[in-house]
């Protein structure tokens, strides 16, 4: 691409000096970057060994966030769509591998595909009729799909009711047996890569600058021949297959799953995650999904009181930067 | 055959009668503009044309395609592009970003290509890339101009931007609504030199919704004048200034000023 970087934008007016201002002063260059990449990824392959066993459970946990954000931030982040159900997604995805495995007799990854096209399905059936209207009405449908979901789970036989299911097994690959944590912790550290991976090559294509051009704009993207309800559609999926995925390797890594893991709680966490490092930046909600995670888990000493001090620290990051942790302008 | 038609075109909003019998056309590779007093319904003229509003009666031809059924999207790739009376770039996005989107329903590729990076994918991305850099070239705006974020050009830019960025869809005909507004003088007289050119160069008819009298009259081939609704005179340029229904339209409404400048 033949963009001149120089060129300065009012966004560089920005006089007053801040700590990300001079983080990405630092990291002006690719190379920079990519050494900055280079060393996170090289210290998430050692932090099970220099952190131990209980970091190792919580680091996993921040992992499978990061997944499920990137993928919910393909639908609020990018398209601009207001999901309050995603956590059914997660749990569709779970409960395919736990049903199929348990019940059926299936090998984990067979269940996979499975678990992806019921998402797709749920997708199309959710997002189809709702994306023609106007975003709020996906609001209060999706809302209602999650609850739907989750307690269609616990009513049902098949998924095991209020107890849910129990002894999934897990899973091999070639000879290794993904059992322990460490094991865990490092499936889902490269389901991570992945996932940011397909993120940003997303981001920067013709169907991500579409989402974009919609979200900025409907009349306009729709004057540019843009079909904004196949393109919405299309972020709704993708959003799905995300967390049928996440879903998935939660309910091998757990061995057991049962409703209350896919609460509405469980919605607004993701989508916190997503709203507090900043909508459709990439680096910024994998931040949000590790303070999201991390953040009560740090504040332990604090007893009781974690949750309120947890919850402060929220509110004052959403007052004084309301579009995120991470900074705004430069490049996506 | 002319490239647009319409026939007996009626809108109305809750009882308000906005468009009235209209018929209309405009030809292959011309220049026609559409005026009329500040109401008199040429922006819902447009949006019935493009898909935006849909008109309780009449017929809608382009090419010989009927267009009444077609939603926006739709419209813009069966061949006719728009601007918007105020500008409406895409925030936070550059300048190349936002004329990229004209190629949008040009071209096809979609996750699993971005996913994989496929080579289709990527000589496609390529050709996004170059055809909005020829758009941007021929409205002029340089290539320094390109990375910055497009709402913060100077407002002239932004207005020659929005029309690279209609060009980029490859229309055969290109709706203008009022695209000398808020330019200075010069930035006029080199409007009237895109919009020829765009005629002339790219084959590319225009049709132009325009308050400024003398700009009309010097660039359009035919004129219809649209009062209340109702289409009370079409003709070429010195007809309409001729027109004593035109001179008392526009003297009955607030534009008194336009009417001198007829």
């Amino acid at each position: 691409m033949a963009l001149e970087p120089g060129s300065p934008g009012p966004q560089s007016v920005e006089a007053r000096p801040s700590a990300w201002g001079g983080l990405s002063a630092i990291l002006d260059t690719p190379q920079k970057r990519g050494i900055t990449i280079v060393v996170i990824l090289a210290a998430m392959v050692i932090a099970p060994q220099a952190f131990g066993p209980y970091a190792t459970v919580i680091l996993t946990n921040a992992l499978l966030y990061t997944i499920l954000a990137l993928g919910l931030n393909v639908v609020v982040g990018y398209a601009g769509l207001l999901d309050l159900g995603y956590a059914a997604f997660f749990a569709v995805g779970a409960y395919s591998v736990g049903i199929l495995t348990t019940g059926f007799g299936w090998n984990f990854w067979a269940t996979i595909p499975v678990a992806v096209i019921v998402a797709m399905i749920a997708g199309v059936i959710i997002g189809g009729p709702t994306l023609r209207l106007r975003s709020d009405y996906l609001a209060i449908v999706t809302l209602g799909f999650g609850e739907i979901v989750r307690i269609a789970a616990r009513n049902l036989q098949i998924t095991g009711a209020a107890s849910g299911i129990s002894g999934i097994e897990q899973p091999w690959l070639f000879g290794w047996h993904i059992a322990r944590q460490v094991d865990f912790y490092y499936v889902f550290l490269v389901l991570a890569v992945i996932a940011i991976l397909v993120s940003v090559r997303l981001a920067n294509s013709r169907l991500g600058r579409a989402w974009l051009y919609v979200r900025h704009d409907e009349d306009a993207a729709e004057a540019m021949g843009i079909d904004r309800v196949r393109v919405k559609l299309a972020a709704y999926i993708i959003g799905a297959i995300y967390g049928s995925i996440g879903g998935a390797f939660f309910a091998v890594n757990l061995t057991a799953i049962s409703p209350q893991s896919f609460s509405f709680q469980q919605s607004t966490l993701f989508l916190m995650a997503v709203v507090l490092g900043g909508m459709g930046k990439i680096p910024g909600v994998i931040l949000g999904a590790f303070v999201v995670v991390l953040g009560p888990e740090l504040l332990r000493d604090l007893g009781s009181f974690r949750y309120l001090v947890f919850a402060v620290g929220l509110l004052l990051i959403m007052l004084f930067r309301p579009s995120g942790i991470w900074p705004s302008g430069g490049k996506r | 055959m002319a490239l647009l038609e319409l026939n007996g075109v009626s809108l109305g909003f809750a009882g308000n009668t906005v468009l009235q019998d209209v018929d209309f056309a405009v030809g292959e590779r011309a220049i026609a503009s559409l005026i009329g007093p500040n109401g008199a319904g040429k922006t819902s003229l447009f949006n019935c044309i493009t898909g935006f509003y849909k008109p309780q009666r009449g017929r809608i031809t382009f090419g010989g395609a009927q267009m009444l059924s077609l939603k926006p999207w739709q419209v813009t790739r069966a061949g006719i592009a728009r601007t918007f009376q105020n500008v409406r770039l895409f925030r936070q996005m550059s300048v190349l970003e936002n004329v990229m989107s004209g190629q949008h329903c040009r071209t096809n590729a979609g996750a699993i290509g971005a996913i994989f990076r496929v080579p289709a994918q990527r000589r496609e991305e390529e050709h996004i890339h170059e055809v909005a850099g020829a758009c941007l070239r021929f409205v002029g705006i340089d290539a320094d101009e390109w990375g910055r974020d497009a709402t913060t050009l100077a407002y002239g830019h932004q207005r020659r931007v929005e029309i690279a960025r209609a060009l980029a869809t490859e229309p055969k005909l290109l709706l203008l609504d009022e695209p000398a507004a808020g330019l200075t003088r010069g930035e006029k007289a080199e409007l009237v030199t895109l919009i020829s050119r765009i005629r002339d160069e790219r084959g590319v008819a225009v049709l132009l919704i325009e308050h400024d009298t003398s700009l009309v009259m010097s660039i359009s081939e035919r004129v219809s004048v649209l009062d209340h609704g109702v289409m009370i005179a079409e003709g070429a340029p010195k007809e309409i200034q001729a027109n004593p229904r035109v001179i008392e339209a526009y003297l009955g409404s607030e534009d008194a000023e336009a009417a001198l400048a007829l």
